[in-house]
């Protein structure tokens, strides 16, 4: 490690970048960091040979790298593009899944839960942050008790809420218990909120701007990056919720994907699972998110890494 | 829009010094407005609080009311007094759920815990890729169904990957999921590759904040890696790590999804979590009494552990500055 850093001289800073010797120590860590990449990618690469593998081909050759006897029945298994007997013939269960349909109830949930509660966490965090009035951190300390309250313990009785609303069974009933805040979207923004130079406020408002109108001509663009950050999290969270939509939804009306899959999975038959089918299944359930990520990853992740998502 | 372009916002700590500073003033307007801005408070905070009080304050009030009831959906719920606690003393299988429950959650926590902390050094002392943070995080966007149902595959005893390694290697093939020793160990280690991830890039938020004229100090002082790490970075991310852990041990103690996909709580309750259990009571066997009961048997614990945990790590106390 002490040839790395001879003694930083100041006046030549920049001029050739110094080589630096990789030490033992440094090649250890690569190594880790290497293989570390490989544990985390490698089962995604394993999903897509085997959603392009056939059922038949997998128990003859399941070491082999590549697809085994390439085919893209899997992928139309699990969209629902095949007859039965197809299905059956390839090793499915000839359970149906109605993809596009739980695709539809997943983004309805999704976009429904995010965009609401985020909203409605602003608004709140605003109020917290930004407002003065009587009681605000009393309820604010109230809020943030709500964090320590396990998922687990208001579900049963948000479950006979939702019933006796009539909501079961509802894409309305999946959405409405986070559709109106979380405590940590709350207290995240808050966070953002309260780090704004209050010159800025100030200076909206000697221009005649209301508090209403800072709000939204101000405070949310400037909040764009963390409100989308919090955004692309809640969507995943959401997206990937199934214990909740699992007491909820009892039919394909408002089956959500994860919902779906599990069934799916529970369907294919002991004996000799549909490897291929479930495979392209995960996939398909799982795209959705990656592309999502893919498509603002890098700011997604300098504001965790910076901000510190807690 | 030019006011927001003007100044970015700013991260620095001046929260509390420039609010001392204007406080006379708010007193000022305050009494000038007349209770300050109480009545646009009060519609920016309506639609949260409605959220807040019916869907998190009241079912919490009314989940401890439920565990005092016999209930089942259909008739009213009967006060029974401390029946379900009686009977959830005395069932053995709740005993056992827990005890698995909290063997998942040791080796989930442990695990998970130390690789991504190796993981969040390695990403600070090694390199700043964002597309490697990027990388760590892939997993995190699967559900627990999917990664279970990934896993499974991977692990299957005759035609997975993994267990055709174990097997090239010259061993025998191990029944992952299918072993009553092997299944909890298993499921803990499915769910690290899940969230390790995002667990990692937490602790990297809090290795960034530890400023790096340390690291640089102590190496023209000749100390190694290693030594930096239990001199200079494990002390600076004890509060971090504190509350970190405290999260992930509260998530963890909720495992669920991944048993239903992959075990469904077999075999032979191996795998029997206490949400698992307390699912199969409510919607399996319609008492939610019983299963309210548990439930707050659950929140009984974590709030133990949390209160514990907060104390022992001194989790609000920085060692910076």
């Amino acid at each position: 490690m002490a040839a790395v850093t001879a003694p930083t001289a100041p006046a030549a800073p920049r001029t050739r970048p110094v080589r630096r010797r990789p030490s033992p120590g440094r090649v250890v860590a690569w190594v880790a960091m290497a293989a570390m990449i490989l544990v985390t990618l490698l089962p995604f690469y394993w999903i897509l040979r085997t959603a392009l593998s056939s059922n038949t081909a997998l128990a003859a050759h399941p070491g082999d790298p590549l697809p085994v006897d390439f085919t893209t029945g899997g992928f139309e298994r699990a969209l629902g593009l095949q007859s039965t007997e197809e299905a059956i013939a390839q090793g499915g269960s000839g359970g149906g899944l109605k993809f596009w349909r739980y695709l539809i109830n997943s983004v309805v949930v999704s976009t429904l839960i995010t965009v609401c509660q985020i909203f409605f966490s602003a608004m709140a965090a605003y109020a917290f942050a930004r407002l003065r009035w009587r009681g605000r951190d009393k309820v604010f300390g109230l809020f943030l008790a709500g964090l320590m309250v396990p998922a687990i313990f208001t579900l049963l009785p948000n479950f006979v809420l939702i019933k006796q609303l009539g909501l079961v069974d509802n894409l309305l009933g999946i959405a409405l218990p986070t559709m109106f805040m979380t405590p940590f979207a709350v207290f995240f923004l808050r966070q953002f909120f309260m780090n704004v130079p209050r010159e800025v406020e100030e200076a909206a408002l000697l221009d005649g701007a209301g508090k209403i109108r800072i709000f939204f001509r101000v405070m949310l663009p400037m909040a764009s990056t963390p409100i989308l950050t919090l955004g692309v999290l809640t969507y995943i969270t959401s997206w990937n919720d199934y214990f909740w939509p699992l007491m909820v939804s009892y039919s394909d009306s408002s089956r959500v994907l994860t919902v779906a899959l599990a069934i799916f999975r529970a369907q294919t038959p002991q004996t000799g699972y549909d490897w291929s089918g479930l495979m392209a299944a995960t996939l398909i359930a799982a795209l959705p998110m990656l592309v999502l990520f893919g498509a603002f990853a890098r700011r997604i992740v300098s504001t965790i890494s910076f901000t510190g998502v807690k | 829009m030019t006011i927001a372009s003007s100044s970015p916002p700013s991260r620095l700590p001046l929260g509390s010094a420039e609010e001392a500073a204007t406080k006379p003033r708010t007193r000022k307007a305050r009494a000038r407005e007349g209770g300050g801005d109480g009545r646009l408070a009060a519609v920016f905070i309506a639609p949260a609080l409605l959220g807040f009080l019916v869907f998190l304050l009241w079912p919490t009030l009314r989940g401890i009311y439920l565990s005092f009831t016999r209930f089942n959906l259909l008739t009213p719920a009967e006060w029974v007094g401390l029946d379900n606690y009686t009977r959830m003393v005395h069932d053995p299988i709740f005993w056992d759920s827990l005890k698995v429950t909290v063997e998942y959650v040791f080796i989930n926590i442990g695990i998970q815990t130390v690789s991504a902390l190796a993981i969040a050094v390695l990403l600070q002392r090694l390199t700043q890729s964002a597309m490697l943070r990027g990388i760590v995080l892939t997993p995190y966007l699967m559900s627990n169904v999917v990664a279970g149902i990934v896993w499974l595959w991977i692990l299957d005893t005759q035609l997975g990957i993994g267990n055709e390694i174990i097997a090239g290697l010259g061993f025998d093939r191990i029944p992952f999921l299918a072993d009553e020793t092997w299944a909890i160990p298993t499921i803990a280690l499915i769910n690290v590759w899940r969230h390790v991830g995002y667990t990692a890039l937490l602790l990297f938020a809090g290795l960034q904040a530890i400023p790096n004229d340390m690291y640089e100090a102590a190496k023209v002082d000749g100390a190694s890696e290693w030594r930096m790490f239990w001199r200079i970075t494990m002390p600076l991310l004890r509060p971090v790590l504190a509350v970190v852990l405290i999260m992930t041990v509260i998530g963890s103690f909720q495992v669920f999804d991944t048993v239903a996909v992959t075990t469904n709580g077999g075999p032979a309750n191996a795998t029997n979590v206490l949400q698992f259990y307390i699912y199969g009571a409510a919607f399996g066997r319609f008492q939610f009494g019983y299963a309210s009961a548990m439930s707050v048997a659950l929140l009984v614990v974590l709030s133990a552990i949390t209160f514990l945990q907060y104390r022992l790590t001194r989790a609000g106390q920085t060692d910076l500055g």
